[in-house]
């Protein structure tokens, strides 16, 4: 049997932060692979360089040096326009606060990604709508952020993510600031609706209680990857 | 994503409503002070508009402006009609005569002395009355709004009882007779102006050896007046302008030694500047709450130029709102004080000027909010 191809590929990925006064090592030397239908848990405490390493991934921060790969692609050498448009059709997003635009409804919401690749805002919504039945928000399409439970803006964050079918997900604290079931519930959503074999998901996490749902966990501590656990393993800590 | 603009500019009302009213304030104080300025600019050139019919006005060389009487000899009018291109010349008398009213006080009116045989220069509008009636004895125009308020006949209740066609009052121990009733443009002063006809003009004025204000001068057609102008100048040694020169040398008299422009100029920056900052602010402030917002969309894969484009929409839509609520305000005023004393002119040079002032406020700050974006790194999506 063939292995899965990759879909990230960082080699010695280093990035420094220079605050003026002082250099803060964030990624020192990141070695990961993920591959296409993986669904990838990057853990370790704060501070360790998870956020940063999923910026890199996800092509809205720059690596000082070493070599990061998506899809075969070298997000560093890219011009800034072709990686807007990589970042447009192969990322989805999903973060801790969810960050839906508040004066947009959940189907406008959800329908950004594909308005940002060029789609009608009409034939948009229309797509919108549909995902969100998807992700069992039908009956709310029209609410806004703040008509909407936590766990529910996080369904349509999700959705947001999904809509404009991207390659690689990665995800932030998807679940810190739910309660246990309901982050239960949308790392189910996640897993059953997002994960498949040509999409690979990355999620950062602290939240222990999903582990579970990682085929793979990398554990991370002071910039660098400390071990990677496979499938069904519980990480430390 | 203009919609997206759209419901992220007015998604916070109170901020929106913040930077539109700004904008309003701006755009109103903008507008309506220069439309008092310019109204009350016109009047100090008002009695030169009215006076329509002559091409060039003659005076003595150190007059600044048209209510700067520096009077002649009679003989200059003979001088300027023996000057060839001059169709016609005719004498006007212009001074401040005290009239004593029927409760025994004084009020300082403008005396207007036409020429005896044309009557030319009177009142552009007559209300009641001809300017014929002049020729009747003791005959007196007045306009309506010195009928009505300064010349009023004074009751013990306070009102004045306006004057009518046949009423009489004073002028310099002399009895006149109103015999019309005139509609003229306010002047600087707001006094009551009466015209008669010269020779009773020269008889209601202190006795003098000169009189004769001004020679109104018809050039013959086809005259260059330019060329008249200087013929004139050069052979009487008067000065000689056209009515459109005669209103700049009033203008520009009142704009270089009075303290006016500056007064209304300090309003307009003061409108500018308290505009600018209430809606600059507001606007920044607007961006920097969304900005995470913004980073998120860049972050999905918005280019900075779409960001751009968006904070522009906003920007151009309060300006257009708030510039539309100030220039409507400012037009209601004017409206609403159409028949008061107040000066107002609002020709479309002052939309521009508002409307150039608004733009710039709403420029400046969708600058600062558009550096504040483009250099925004996507990567702010992940902090907490």
């Amino acid at each position: 049997m063939n292995p899965s191809p990759l879909a990230v590929r960082c080699q010695n990925v280093v990035k420094i932060y220079d605050t003026g006064d002082q250099k803060v090592t964030a990624l020192n030397g990141v070695n990961l692979e993920i591959a296409m239908g993986e669904l990838m848990m990057l853990v370790g405490p704060s501070g360790c360089g998870k956020t940063t390493l999923i910026s890199v991934i996800a092509g809205i921060l720059d690596q000082d040096d070493g070599y990061c790969e998506v899809f075969g692609e070298d997000l560093l050498n890219m011009s800034n326009q072709h990686k807007l448009n990589f970042r447009a059709r192969n990322i989805g997003f999903v973060f801790q606060a969810f960050n839906l635009l508040p004066a947009l409804n959940a189907a406008e919401n959800v329908s950004v990604p594909l308005i940002i690749n060029g789609m009608k805002r009409s034939d948009a919504e229309r797509k919108a709508v549909a995902v969100l039945e998807q992700v069992g928000l039908g009956a709310r399409v029209t609410a806004l952020p703040s008509e909407l439970s936590g766990g529910q803006q996080q369904r349509v964050a999700i959705a947001r993510a999904l809509i404009h079918s991207p390659r690689l997900i990665v995800c932030d604290e998807p679940t810190s600031s739910l309660d246990h079931e309901t982050g239960h519930n949308v790392m189910t959503l996640l897993k059953e609706v997002a994960l498949h074999k040509d999409r690979a998901l990355v999620i950062v996490t602290h939240d222990a209680r999903i582990f579970d749902f990682a085929d793979r966990i990398a554990e991370m501590d002071d910039g660098h990857i400390v071990g990677v656990k496979g499938a069904g393993l519980k990480a430390k800590g | 994503m203009n919609h997206i603009a759209i419901k992220m500019l007015m998604g916070d009302r109170g901020k929106y409503l913040g930077i539109v009213m700004g904008l309003t304030f701006a755009s109103l104080i903008m507008t309506q002070q220069p439309a008092i300025f310019l109204g009350l600019m016109s009047r100090s050139y008002s009695f030169i508009s009215d006076v329509g019919l002559p091409d060039i006005w003659v005076m003595d060389e150190k007059v600044q402006f048209v209510d700067d009487i520096k009077p002649l000899q009679d003989t200059e009018l003979y001088r300027v009609r023996g000057i060839s291109g001059v169709e016609w010349a005719m004498p006007m008398y212009k001074g401040l005569l005290k009239a004593r009213l029927a409760d025994g006080t004084f009020q300082t009116c403008n005396v207007v002395g036409l020429d005896d045989a044309t009557l030319i220069g009177g009142p552009p509008v007559m209300l009641e009355g001809s300017i014929e009636d002049l020729r009747r004895s003791d005959g007196i125009i007045v306009d309506i709004d010195g009928a009505r308020d300064k010349l009023g006949k004074p009751t013990p209740g306070g009102e004045r009882i306006p004057l009518k066609i046949g009423d009489s009052v004073e002028l310099n121990d002399h009895r006149a007779i109103v015999v019309g009733i005139a509609k003229v443009t306010r002047t600087f002063q707001s006094q009551p102006v009466v015209y008669t006809t010269y020779s009773r003009a020269k008889n209601y004025a202190p006795k003098e050896r000169k009189l004769l204000s001004f020679v109104l001068v018809k050039a013959k057609p086809g005259q260059d007046l330019a060329e008249l102008t200087r013929r004139i100048r050069a052979t009487t040694g008067l000065a000689a302008y056209t009515g459109e020169a005669f209103k700049t040398l009033t203008y520009e008299y009142f704009m270089h030694n009075t303290g006016i422009p500056i007064n209304f100029g300090i309003s307009v920056l003061l409108g500018f500047i308290v505009g600018a900052a209430i809606a600059g602010q507001t606007f920044y402030n607007s961006t920097l709450e969304n900005l995470r917002q913004f980073g998120v969309l860049k972050a999905m894969g918005t280019s900075n130029w779409v960001l751009l484009r968006m904070i522009l929409l906003q920007a151009v839509l309060v300006g257009t709102i708030g510039y539309g609520l100030g220039v409507g305000l400012t037009a209601l005023f004017g409206y609403s004080m159409r028949n008061s004393i107040l000066a107002f002119k609002f020709p479309w040079q002052l939309l521009m000027f508002s409307g150039a002032g608004v733009s710039l406020i709403c420029i400046f700050a969708a600058l600062l909010s558009i550096i504040k974006v483009i250099r925004l790194e996507p990567a702010i999506v992940f902090k907490g």
